[in-house]
């Protein structure tokens, strides 16, 4: 046993020149951007405030954050896929085998785990307390881990680029492929550690928002006045509960087989390989919902904001949500119809698939529902939900083919599943990412972004989208298999020739993105929402400035209705003055920040690269260093910090003033409308 | 805690278990629209929360070693387990559970003594209880029964292992909560932290009786 186990010279990529200069130039960019930030003596500030807050808001945009910049890095390995196949017809291209694989492996680990993931909980983190009401979640300090530990992941993952290789098996580590034996490297070891990592943040997570939701809401917020984006966040988070354990079990098992020659899934002493793929989609479809259903509640809030009326059918909505959650767990064979589960099973899955297109079909049709009637307004955000409500119709609807195991026997593996996944994925998922993103961006940050960038950046993606994927569901019908590094057959050649396209659209949709914002935050002083409320919104994270106190509330609302905040604007108008008088402000208590999260993770990628190296004495400093930081944490005994009473006043007086003005305006409007009608 | 024990008596909801804030106190349970629960509640549930997660952990533990079972690549079946040493094991952690109870009440009587006797013989016989299990452990790989040797032992191993594994993660975690008992008394957020603990300390038992059934006892009768 060496001091560093297997880790040599040979790790790094000194003879491939595209991994080398392209980690080298990440690096580079990242010690640029330190230096940058040092020299400008940002360091201190990020340090107190970003680095080590446990401020619901923060760890919310610091979550957006990571999924953005992953989302640039996965996305550069769909550009190097598309391009690999529009010029591998009968050639090998310019990715070897070996780097083709781990680049498809890549990234689908990253666009779920690191994208679509921080995407989802960053949005949660940011609103959900808002629009319950209160000053933070049940465990804020457990926050702050969940996200340095997800962000520890993503740095394993990208650390792979450099030193050794990512895993080449696909996003999910099928055995026996997966196992020693066919893969020696240390690919499937940076996989597994760096979702083990992740996964126990999300984990986290769960624990933490199943219990803000269910234990701590406003006064008079009952289950059914719960906005509908925390009702898909309970449901989505209640399946990280249930679901997260099992990943984390089925990787623990397919590792202890690595690494101490255990049998679970191997091809010899009795391993059982149909035991990984029954356990890792026990945790993989309930995982598409974890993803999608907090998408169905940003869409619910977004269409009912911008349509002016409350959603129609708000119960049914919960019912269709939470029998979403039940269900996800009872489809997770469709996954492998062809691997001889039998007649009868297949059918038993093939049927309770179909049935959960029922409840999503309820959803489509209470957002048209609500739409119906109402006053429409085509902003940035309604355009993201519109979209994704034709799109994902198809994506369900293949889905739902794909459901019949008949079809699936001839579809599974082709370039049309991969289509349908895309299908629901971009423009169910990250379509209601950016819903939510242009729709919260004012109450993160206190200013509107750029509609007009907005708009034609969401026209290039779905035009983009359509473009990249809709050919896919035509090769995948003409036989073309998922993961070809080349092919020789020439009727799939002009449609791959047309996806590549499409990355290319969808690339200027990016583009233009990034263009958004630099451009939005270069005429910040002119889009500032200075009530806090620039859309008309309905719910209660509309009630505070933009962007809200640390506290939330000066004064914990008391909701009496559905809809608290538009109930309140209605009352205002009616009686010519804000509805709550001010209230006698009192000192508030607020968790004082904490670098537990930064220092638990520091030490979770420590441990994890020498678990992936086999350093172990590291593995041990590791393991310590992280119980140290625990016993640290436990020991602290000023834990909260007092927010003076007259800071609380000067805060809210200021929104409150601004609201009044707000108001009056308002009603002057109203006025002069009524008068100059005949 | 004399407040709720007095309420125990006259026969309230001191914790509001059922619906909606019980009238004229001003304690909520976070059901309904009473408004947020007090930080006590607020702990324990996430620790539920939690402890169900790693119900589901063991679940998969358990499927594989019910589907593995017959996979013995020549080698033994369940016929191997020492039920002697399973029945003291099973001793040794429903005595430490009892004991673990017993620390709960000098907790609630605010007795330092006897929170750090009560919790000094839990960790002994969750030590003991560690103790016999390696033991058993090491006369299976003497015997050649490791569990690199067959799917079912690899199983076997792993589900076991994983809830001697808590166990020991659970005596360290008693160890910093009786120095953190001796170094600041019987601070509110001690308390939860307690509480946690606690319930950490009994589901492991529930998590035990689950494996001395489908292991041992099932086991035995499994050809």
């Amino acid at each position: 046993m060496t001091l560093l186990g297997k880790l040599t010279w040979q790790a790094f990529p000194l003879r491939e020149p595209l991994p080398l200069f392209s980690g080298l130039g990440v690096f580079l960019i990242l010690i640029a951007i330190v230096l940058w930030t040092w020299r400008k003596g940002h360091i201190p500030y990020l340090w107190r405030e970003w680095i080590t807050s446990v401020d619901h808001k923060r760890i919310g945009i610091m979550y957006f954050m990571l999924g953005s910049v992953m989302l640039l890095r996965g996305f550069i390995d769909a550009i190097m896929m598309r391009s690999q196949q529009a010029v591998a017809y009968r050639s090998p291209g310019f990715l070897p085998p070996s780097h083709f694989d781990q680049v498809f492996s890549a990234h689908g680990t990253i666009m779920i785990f690191f994208v679509a993931m921080p995407f989802m909980i960053g949005l949660m983190n940011l609103i959900v307390p808002l629009q319950l009401g209160v000053r933070d979640v049940a465990f804020p300090t457990l926050n702050s881990v969940s996200f340095w530990l997800t962000a520890a992941g993503a740095l394993l993952v990208n650390l792979s680029l450099v030193v050794g290789q990512f895993d080449r098996t696909g996003w999910l580590p099928y055995p026996p492929l997966s196992e020693l034996r066919y893969s020696p490297g240390v690919g499937v070891d940076y996989y597994c550690w760096a979702i083990q990592i992740s996964g126990i943040g999300t984990l986290m997570t769960g624990v933490n928002f199943v219990t803000t939701i269910l234990k701590l809401r406003a006064p008079g917020m009952h289950y059914t006045r719960m906005p509908m984006f925390c009702w898909t966040a309970l449901a989505a988070n209640l399946l990280i509960v249930a679901a997260f354990p099992v990943l984390t079990a089925t990787l623990g098992m397919l590792l202890l087989d690595r690494y101490a020659g255990f049998h679970f899934f191997t091809d010899s002493a009795g391993g059982n390989s149909m035991l990984f793929m029954n356990l890792i989609w026990a945790w993989g479809h309930p995982e598409v919902y974890i993803l999608i259903l907090p998408a169905f509640g940003i869409f619910s809030e977004v269409v009912s904001t911008f349509s002016g009326k409350p959603l129609f059918g708000y119960r049914s909505m919960i019912y269709a949500t939470m029998a979403i959650c039940i269900i996800s767990f009872m489809v997770w064979l469709h996954h492998f119809f062809t691997m001889g589960a039998g007649a009868t099973v297949n059918s038993i899955f093939g049927i309770a698939s179909m049935i959960i297109a029922i409840p999503t079909g309820v959803k489509i049709f209470n957002w048209l529902f609500t739409m119906y009637g109402g006053t429409v307004r085509l902003t940035t955000p309604m355009l993201w939900a519109i979209g994704f409500m034709v799109s994902f119709a198809i994506g369900g609807m293949t889905g739902v083919l794909l459901a019949v195991p008949p079809a699936d026997f001839q579809l599974h593996n082709s370039l049309f599943l991969v289509a349908h996944f895309h299908n629901v994925i971009i423009a169910g998922v990250v379509f209601g990412a950016f819903a939510g993103y242009t729709y919260w961006f004012p109450k993160a940050f206190g200013f509107v972004l750029d509609e007009r960038l907005g708009k034609l950046a969401f026209w290039l993606w779905l035009v983009g989208f359509w473009v990249a994927w809709g050919p896919g569901y035509v090769v995948g019908l003409e036989g073309m298999t998922r993961r070809l590094q080349s092919y020789d057959v020439a009727e799939w050649r002009p449609w791959l020739l047309v996806m590549a396209a499409g990355v290319a659209i969808i690339l200027l949709g990016i583009l233009t993105q990034i263009a958004q914002i630099v451009v939005s935050v270069r005429t910040r002083e002119r889009r500032r929402d200075l009530t806090g409320d620039p859309w008309d919104g309905r719910n209660l994270e509309w009630a505070t400035s933009s962007p809200p106190p640390p506290f939330n509330f000066a004064a914990l609302p008391n909701v009496a209705d559905q809809e608290p905040y538009w109930d309140m604007k209605t009352r205002a108008r009616e009686i010519g003055q804000l509805v709550r008088p001010e209230p006698q402000y009192e000192a508030i208590l607020m968790p004082r920040n904490t670098p537990t999260g930064f220092v638990t993770a520091f030490f979770a990628v420590v441990t994890g690269f020498a678990l992936i190296w086999h350093i172990w004495w590291l593995v041990i400093l590791g393991l310590v260093g992280s119980y140290a930081t625990f016993v640290v944490f436990a020991w602290r005994d000023h834990d909260e910090e007092l927010i003076p009473a007259a800071e609380v006043a000067r805060l809210d007086r200021a929104n409150r003033a601004a609201r009044t003005t707000r108001l009056q305006e308002r009603m002057a409007e109203r006025q002069s409308e009524r008068e100059s009608r005949p | 805690m004399s407040a709720p024990s007095s309420a125990l008596r006259t026969g309230r909801d001191p914790y509001h278990l059922g619906h909606g804030p019980a009238t004229g106190v001003p304690e909520y349970t976070g059901h309904g629209g009473g408004g947020p629960a007090p930080k006590r509640i607020v702990v324990g549930y996430g620790f539920w929360i939690f402890i169900l997660s790693d119900v589901v952990l063991f679940s998969c533990f358990f499927a594989a070693y019910t589907v593995l079972i017959h996979a013995r690549n020549g080698g033994p079946g369940p016929g191997i387990f020492d039920l002697r040493n399973t029945a003291e094991e099973t001793a040794c952690l429903l005595l430490s559970s009892f004991c673990c109870g017993l620390a709960s009440l000098a907790v609630g009587r605010r007795s330092l003594l006897w929170t750090e006797v009560a919790l000094a013989v839990t960790g002994a016989f969750g030590l003991t209880f560690i103790v016999l299990e390696a033991h058993e452990f090491a006369g299976l790989v003497t015997r050649g029964y490791g569990p690199t040797h067959s799917a079912f032992l690899t199983a076997f191993f792993s589900l076991v292992g994983c809830h001697g594994a808590h166990v020991t993660a659970g005596l360290l975690w008693l160890g910093t909560m009786m120095a953190q008992f001796a170094a600041k008394g019987f601070k509110e957020n001690i308390r939860h932290r307690y509480l946690c603990f606690s319930l950490f300390w009994h589901a492991l038992d529930i998590i035990w009786i689950g494996i001395f059934t489908v292991v041992y006892l099932i086991g035995r009768t499994t050809p």
